[in-house]
Parts: C-alpha cells; structure tokens; sequence
C-alpha cells in the first residue's frame, strides 16, 4: 500500500469523479467528495514523511521502468505542493455544501462536484508526474475541468469568463505542447530526468531555445504572469464561490510549479538563466505586476475582482523571487507560495460567507458589515493585514525572506520597491476595512445574520493557519530551504 | 510558582486581561495588586536569567536579566503601582487597561535581549499609550493625539528598517552594544532618538503630553522616553555625538518652559532637559556617567512623576492648569502644595533629595573627562531647571496672586500615590546608598563632599536671588495665555508666511508654467482614471488582445534567445 502511494493520490479524485455521477444524490455526492478529499490530503502527508525519510519515491507505472513506461517522481517540492492542495481543497468543500446550496441548483451541484474531482485529480497528477508529456495531459484535465467550473457561475458573465479563459487556456497549453515536442524531438525522450540529462548535448541548438521559449510563454500563462494575466480577474471575480477559493489558492500554484520543474530539473538553472536575460525579464515582468495589478485592485468595485487583482500582483512577488536567482529568492518564493494560498483561501472563504449572507460582493454591499458579521469580516481583515505583511501573519515572513533576498544580492531599490509595494496592499485593504467598519449600514435591508457556521469554521481555520505559521515558521521555511537547496544542487 | 523565566511582562499582560473581564473594587484591587505581585517576584529573579527560542532562523532573546535592565525593572513597576494607584478612582475601561498594557509593554522593552523583541514592545508602546491621550475627549487631545502616534509608529518602523539592515550586515539580531556605524546604525539611532525627544525631534512630546488626561500623563512621563533612554545606553554608550545632542537638549528648553503657560508644558520641557542631562552620561560612557544617567532616570522617574501628578492633581480638582488661571492654592491645598515643592525640590537638585545625588554623577563625569565646556552649559541649565521647575511650578499654582479658587485636597489615592513618591524622593536623596547598589557599575562614587554641596546650593540661592529680583522689578516673563511655538513655528508660521507670496508672485509672472503645470495634472488624472473600473488596465479585454500579448512575450523571448 505505502509503495503504491503516488498513484493512489492521483488515482484517488480520478476515480471518485465518475462515481459521483452514480450516486446522483446532491448530499452524498457532498459528503463522498470530501471524504475523497480528506484522503487524498492523508496520503500526501504519507508521501511527505516517506520523502523526509527515505529521499525522492520513484513509481513505475503498470511496472513498465523509465524512460519506456511512466515514472511518477515525488522530492521534497511535489510533496510540499500536494499537501497544499489536498489542505486547501478539503478545507474548502468543507464550506462547499453550504455555499453552493445558495448558489447553484441542485442538479447543477453534482456536476459541481464531479468537475472539482478531476480538476484535483490534473493539479495532483501534475505534481506527482515525472514525465514531461503526462504534464501537458494533466495540465489539460485540470483546466478543462475549471472551466467547467468557472461556467457554473451565477453571474451570467461567467460564461464569457470561462469561454476567454478556455481560449487563452488552450493556446497556453498547445504552447506548452509545441515546446515538449521539440523537445522530444531533439532528445527522444520525455522523461523529464531523462531530458535533463540528454539536453545538454543539444543545448546550443535553435529548436531547444525555440522549445524554452514557447514553454516559458506557454506556463507564464497559465500561472497569470502580468501581462498575461488578462483571463484571471473575470474568471475569479465570477466563477461560483468554492471554485474562486479552489482555484485561486491552487491552480496557479502548481503552474509556478512547473515552472520551476522545467527551469531547475529539467533545462538546469545555468541554461534557463544564461542564454537569455531570464532574471531581468522575469524581475522587471514580476514588479510591474505587483504594480500595475495592485494599482488596479484599488479601483475596484467589486470585490472578488479586487481580490483577484491583488493576487496577479502576488504572484509577481512569486516571480520576483525566482528572478532574483539566489537560493534565498526562490526560498521567498517557495513560501510566499504556500502562504499566498491560506492568505486568498481565508479571504475568498470569507467572501463565500458574504455571498452567502449579502448576496453581493460589491464595496457598496459591504457598509456596516463590521458589526453585523464581525467573524467574517476579522477574517477578511487578518487576510488583508496577511497580503499587506504585517508580523506575525504569514505574508511577513515571505516578505522578509524577499527582501533578505534582494539584499543579499544587492538590488535595494528592488527591496524599497518591493515594501512600496506593500503600501499599495494597505490602500486596497483599507477601502474594505473603511466600508466595513466605518460606513453605516443601508437603511432600507434588514441587519445581515453571521455567515453560517459551516462556511466560518473552515474560514478560519485558514485564518489561524495564517497566525500560527507566521509564528511558527519551522515547517514552512524549513522544507522551503531543503527544496531550494536541492534545487539548486541539481543544477551544479 | 515563582519560575524566575516568566518574562516580567506577562503578569501585567495577565492582569489587564483579567481587569477587562472584572468590575468595580475587584477590578481596582486586581490593577493595583499586579505591579506588586510582578514586583515581588522581580526581586527574585537573579541577575542573568535568560529566555529564548528560535523563530525563522533567528533566536530570539525575549527576557533577558542584567543589573541595567533590573534597575529600570524595577523603577518601572514602582512608577507602575504609583501611576495606577494615583489613577484608581478613574472609572475608565480603556484608560485603566491601556495604561496596565502601557506599564507592560514599557518592562517587556527594557528586558528584551533582541532587536525584534524589542521592536514588537517598540510598537506596542506607542498604540497603548495614545489611548491614554485620546480619553481627555477633547478635539485637541484627538488631534495630538493622533500627531503623537503617527511620530511614535514612525519611530517604530525607522527602528524596523534598521533591524533588517543590521540583521543583514550583523547577522545577528542581539541587543547589545551597537554604535554609528552604517546604515544600520543610524537609522536606529535616529528611531531611538525620536522617542527619546532628541532636539528637532522633540515635538510630539510638548505637543501631546500636556494634552493627555490628568492621570494619563503620569504614565507617559514615567515610560516611553526612559526606554529610549534605556536603549540607548544598551546600544550607544560613549557616543561622542551624543554629548552635544545632551547639552542642546538640557539648555534649549529652558527658554520655552520659562515663557510657557500651561504648566504642564512647563513639565514637559523640564522633561526634556532632564533627559538631556541623561543623554550627556551616556556620550560620555564612562562607568560613572552610565551610572549617572542610569540612576538620574531612576530619580527622574520619580520626581517628574510627582510634579506631573501634583499638577494633574491641580486640573482635577480645578480644572484648569495655565498658570495665568492659577494661584493661591496653597489656602485650600496645602499638602499638594508641600508634595509639589518636594517634587521641585527633587528636580532642581537640593541637596538631601534624590536629584542632587544623581545629577551631580554626570557633572562630576562630564568634568572629569574634559568635557569642561558641557559642565558649564549643564551648570546653566542646572540652574535654568531649578527657575522654571523648581519655583515656577509651586509659585504660581500654589502662590502668586490669589486667583480666587477655593477647592479641596484632591481624592486620598492621589494624596498617598503623591506621599509615595515624595518619601522615595528624600529616602533617596538622604540614603543614596540604596539606590548605588542598584547600578550597574560600582564606582564608590560619593555625592556628599564640601564641593558638591557647596557649588549646589550657591547656584540655587543665586538662581531664586534672580527669579526674586526679577519678579520685584517687574521684569520678569509675565504668565499670559497665549501659543508658543519652537520647532513647530517652521511649519505653522514660516511656511505659509513665506510660501503665499512666493506662490502669488510665481503665478502672476508666468501663467504659462501653471498652464504648463495643470496639463500635465490632467494628463495624470487621465493616467489614474485607466485604472477606474472601466479604465484601460482593468477592462475586459477581447480574447484577440489577450492573445497579442501572448505574441508579443513569444517574440520577445525568441528574439533575447537568438540575439
């Protein structure tokens, strides 16, 4: 059983999809899912503790070795990956069957479900594969399944979400596919440790720079790079609540994934970083996204946006980490990763309760909600207080290992831009806590009731995960160092 | 039950907790009893007790016991019990547990081994101790307020940033001997400096205290300048620099507090030139003049606490503090009037209280190491102190012309917090041995000689012969309501005075360069508009834009890879 664990944590939602569709019944299919869920996130903690003990788990699919058959591999950052999914995502349906009660009808919620699983079967598949096409299949299971997601929404503009998210999906992907098949082109081979070793001979050629460069494209679209991140705010802002929270807190969480998958294991950093400008692009793409993103967030009206906003400017501070080229930067990364998913898990989780409650999410919605929902609207402040990177919140602790970073290597206008940046999070959070708390609320409704229990429970049990590993950091930057560490010890 | 590693703050952090959750004579009892029972267990605490863990790679040090913490320690619990005991019958939530979490944050400072420790209590200091100037509930209280607390978070986050840089150059985070060297250096003695109310720096002080509540003020005077004063003998000592900042600071004042009205104010700037007196024993950084400075914020503690509190005493029970309003109080109030005068008595350094013994240490050390230039302008401001505070004070609140006030003593617990600390003040200065022993160096150091005593008492005969002289000929500064301004005056008075003209002229001469200016405002405002809900950057975009970018990415990748 122990050895068969890097399938059964794909293997596991893959199948419990299907069988969603037999059981039909909207409250089983609930309870299944989650119970799918909660297993798969057991059987990552499993597979981080063999990792810790034994080194990186090599699986042989069907028995069938490398490079002949499919190899699932799983170090120290595919298990630091999984168990952040399978965490958020269980945390997540806990508030699932409450949320979706209000938002979508109940045939409708069983497709829901249905579309949830497989879209949790491609991110696990695409952590825990070693081969380079399994990838693009992965990657193309998770996406077609949200955007199914995304479509569901109430908002009939989800539809137009979904359709230009496809698009740009898809051309996301083919990309990626016409980079992997240069690839194997040149080598032969789509193994990624494999390639790793094969690509050196061919290095200089120009399919292998044509073949970076189209993957580069390809993955920076999908993780929302600026400016490419033009799908992301309508596809957050209108999809229905549970499926902002999954997404928002996974999706583009694994796709940095496989960027740093390709950069690190596969070209080798001295390639990725030598024969282009690969950290100016990447620095300079990551503050003007921090940037121009936050600058956006503060014009917003409507708050999934704002928030959706401010999350294409966090993953610039993702990238600026990476760009920064120094195993400190990618540990900034690595944490602001795992950090930025329980800061926007809290937040949307929070704003689910307020659909829930208000119906709307527009800023105007929000006047007086301080006192009438306190516990959702705290949530939504330490979540702020988190992306601003106040201490003892996690945002601190990425944000200091960023600016460290910056130092070490000398670039302190970035590190001062950086913490300007910061600023701008005061400003967009700020508006929320000003409306919340110091507008009186709309004469003409009744006061609004506290969220249901069922969606503030797991709200904040991401709230406190927010405190407590900002406080307790041994986890998080521990595994961080160990991964940016081997990471880097692959490429010398 | 008294395991010496709970970190001296805890009790208080405890007991507000508590006091939140109680009511009444229970909620009075548990205020004053924590002080005491934190208090007593300090006294146990041998010197060296340590506590620290490891957080995201540093260690920090979060209770750390040496003779120099201790002595502030403990200063700070007695300043604690009398602040709360002179406070007690004050039936204020927030005053009551914002000034417990104050005393608290005031202790977890001055023990903390590390700069990240101390940072947090930093920080701390300032947000619990504005609420102690807010609940006057005046719109001036709110307005200085909220100028004291955008300057004290300042200080934090300057302090801040230069923990990050000495971390950096350090890599180390420990709170010891630290010195101008660096970026790192500077900034956090410029963050040190701002709440210690180093000159230029010093406004939030004059401007906030004397608008804080009655009892309110006492706690400020006890703790947020001590610790700067703290830090700065922890992390400069022996700073040359230092030295000339200390004697602006003890002389500069002395003008202002002399022509200023509302007495406390006049306390205020006493305060400052007190400390200035503190900051001259650390630049010299001599064993003698630590000690001095040490000890002198010790004693300052005490006296300026009582003046504060008999002047607090005065404005509770008449509601008016401007000296112009005051006088002939000494009929109805004669025990406040003769704990005031002890208070002065203190502050200017008579012989037999405790000023005497502690200031005299830093002259004697100022002299000592050829300072001969600082001990000369220290004697002016000595004197200077003893005019403004030390006769001032009791003159005109509790003499002068009889204003025609007639009120009574005020509350008992104000009377026996008063008691207190005016028997501390003389079994200090007749018995200084009790405090020498607290030090952290032993220097023998005796105040009591011939000359000392001697050159003491003749600047004061000579000092009230002035003030007595003047006052007969009519010369002296009459106390009239009215606003002084000093720092202040550059951006209350000299920047509109100057700047309107200068800005007329500019536009009568050249309406093209204002035409020039608003183009280019509204091309901003066009700028900041794209950002709007329906602006460019955050509209919804056709699927064919998005993909251009797409293209454009792809070409500028390929074209960096072949170049």
């Amino acid at each position: 059983m122990i050895d068969h664990l890097p399938i059964l944590q794909v293997i596991v939602p893959l199948l419990a999809a299907p069988i969603c569709l037999i059981l039909r019944e909207a409250q089983l299919v609930r309870w299944f899912t989650l119970i799918a869920s909660v297993f798969a996130f057991v059987i990552s903690v499993l597979l981080l503790q063999q990792v810790q003990a034994h080194g990186t788990l090599i699986y042989s699919l069907g028995g069938w070795d490398a490079p002949i058959g499919i190899e699932y591999r799983i170090d120290q950052l595919n298990a630091y990956l999984l168990i952040l999914v399978t965490s958020i995502s269980s945390v997540a349906l806990l508030a699932a069957g409450t949320s979706l009660q209000k938002e979508l009808t109940e045939r409708k919620e069983t497709y829901f479900y249905v579309a949830y699983l497989l879209c949790l079967a491609g991110l696990l598949g695409i952590l825990t594969t070693g081969d380079a096409f399994n990838v693009f299949v992965f990657l193309e299971i998770s996406s077609l399944a949200s955007y199914t997601l995304i479509a569901m929404g109430r908002d009939r503009r989800s539809l137009w979400a979904s359709y230009q998210y496809l698009i740009m999906g898809t051309i996301g992907a083919t990309f990626i596919l016409i980079g992997i098949g240069m690839m194997y082109m040149m080598t032969g081979t789509l193994n990624m440790y494999d390639l790793a070793e094969r690509l050196p001979e061919v290095q200089q050629t120009k399919t292998v720079f044509t073949a970076f460069a189209f993957f580069m494209v390809g993955v920076c679209l999908k993780l929302a790079l600026f400016p490419l991140h033009l799908w992301l705010p309508n596809a957050y802002a209108y999809a229905p609540s549970i499926a902002t929270v999954f997404l928002a807190a996974t999706a583009t969480k694994v796709a940095i994934y496989v960027l740093l998958r390709f950069i690190f294991s596969v070209y080798g950093f001295e390639f990725s970083f030598s024969h282009l400008p690969l950290k100016e692009i990447l620095v300079a793409l990551g503050l003007m996204g921090i940037f121009a993103a936050s600058i956006v967030a503060i014009y917003q009206n409507n708050i999934k946006r704002l928030f959706a906003y401010s999350s294409v400017a966090q993953i610039g501070y993702m990238i600026l980490g990476l760009g920064i080229g120094s195993k400190t930067g990618l540990v900034a990364t690595l944490l602001h990763l795992f950090n930025h998913a329980l800061m926007k898990g809290a937040i949307f989780l929070a704003l689910a309760g307020v659909v829930y409650r208000v119906g709307s999410v527009n800023i105007k919605a929000f006047a007086g909600l301080g006192k009438q929902m306190p516990w959702t609207m705290g949530a939504i402040v330490v979540g702020g207080l988190s992306l601003i990177g106040v201490p003892l919140t996690v945002g601190f602790v990425s944000k200091w290992y960023l600016v460290l970073a910056l130092l070490e290597s000398n670039w302190w206008p970035i590190a001062i831009l950086v913490l300007v940046g910061s600023l701008l999070a005061v400003i967009y959070v700020w508006r929320l806590v000003e409306a919340a708390y110091f507008r009186p609320a709309l004469q003409d409704s009744a006061p609004y009731k506290e969220a249901p229990l069922m969606i503030l429970i797991p709200t904040w049990i991401l709230v406190l995960a927010n405190i407590y590993f900002g406080i307790d950091t041994s986890f998080t930057v521990g595994l961080s160092e160990q991964i940016s560490a081997s990471l880097f010890g692959v490429a010398k | 039950m008294w395991i010496s590693e709970v970190p001296a703050f805890v009790p208080f952090f405890i007991g507000a907790v508590i006091a939140l959750l109680t009511k009444g004579r229970l909620r009075q009892a548990i205020l004053l009893i924590t002080p005491v029972i934190s208090g007593i267990h300090l006294l146990t605490v041998p010197v060296g007790t340590s506590l620290g863990f490891d957080i995201a790679g540093f260690s920090l040090e979060v209770y750390r016991v040496d003779k120099l913490s201790l002595l502030f320690g403990y200063i700070f619990h007695i300043a604690a019990f009398l602040a709360i005991l002179f406070s007690i019958h004050v039936k204020d939530t927030l005053q009551q547990i914002s000034g417990l979490l104050y005393a608290g944050s005031a202790i977890g400072a001055v023990f903390a081994g590390d700069l990240i420790t101390l940072f947090i209590f930093w920080e701390l200091l300032a947000i619990t101790s504005v609420f102690l100037i807010w609940a006057r509930g005046t719109e001036r209280a709110y307005v200085a307020g909220m100028r004291y607390l955008i300057i004290q978070v300042l200080s934090g986050v300057i302090l801040l940033v230069g923990i990050i840089f000495y971390a950096y150059q350090q890599q180390s985070i420990s709170f010891s001997l630290i010195g101008l060297e660096g970026t790192a250096g500077w900034l956090i003695f410029i963050a040190f400096g701002i709440k210690c109310a180093f000159p230029m720096l010093h406004n939030w002080l004059t401007d906030a205290y004397p608008e804080a509540t009655p009892t309110g003020t006492v706690f400020l005077s006890a703790f947020t300048t001590k610790v700067a004063v703290y830090a700065l003998a922890r992390a400069y000592p022996g700073t040359e620099l230092l030295v000339y900042i200390g004697v602006i600071m003890a002389c500069f004042p002395i003008f202002f507090a002399v022509i200023e009205n509302d007495l406390r104010r006049v306390l205020s700037y006493s305060m400052i030139n007190q400390i200035g007196f503190m900051v001259v024993g650390i630049g010299i950084g001599t064993a003698l003049a630590v000690n001095g400075a040490v000890s002198h914020a010790f004693n300052d503690i005490l006296f300026k606490g009582l003046l504060f509190m008999s002047m607090g005493a005065v404005l509770h029970m008449t509601g008016k503090i401007d000296g112009s309003r005051l006088g002939g109080l000494y009929k109805s109030m004669p025990k406040t009037a003769i704990l005031c005068m002890v208070g002065a008595a203190s502050i200017s350094a008579f012989p037999l209280f405790s000023g005497f013994v502690s200031k005299s240490m830093v002259m004697s050390a100022a002299i000592e190491n050829g300072y001969g230039w600082a001990w000369l302008l220290l004697l002016f401001s000595a004197a200077g102190v003893f005019h403004h505070a030390g006769i001032k004070i009791p003159y005109f609140a509790f003499f002068a012309h009889d204003s025609g006030i007639r009120t009574t003593e005020p509350p008992k617990n104000m009377l026996m917090a008063m008691t207190i600390s005016a028997v501390l003040c003389i079994a200090i200065g007749v018995y200084p041995n009790a405090l020498y022993q607290l030090l952290p160096f032993d220097t023998g150091y005796n105040p009591y000689d011939a000359t000392h005593v001697l050159t003491q008492l003749q600047l004061l005969f000579f000092s009230a012969l002035a003030f007595i002289w003047l006052n007969l000929r009519g010369m002296y500064p009459p106390e009239l309501p009215s606003v002084n301004l000093d720092v202040d005056w550059f951006y209350r008075r000299l920047f509109p005075a100057t700047l309107k003209p200068l800005f007329n002229g500019m536009w009568r001469l050249d309406a093209a360069f204002r035409g020039w200016f608003m183009d280019r405002l509204n091309s901003a405002l066009g700028m900041l508009s794209r950002h709007a809900p329906d602006g460019v950057l955050s509209r919804t975009q056709l699927s064919g834009s998005m993909v251009i970018w797409v293209t454009i990415l792809l070409a500028t990748y390929l074209i960096l890879s072949f170049w």
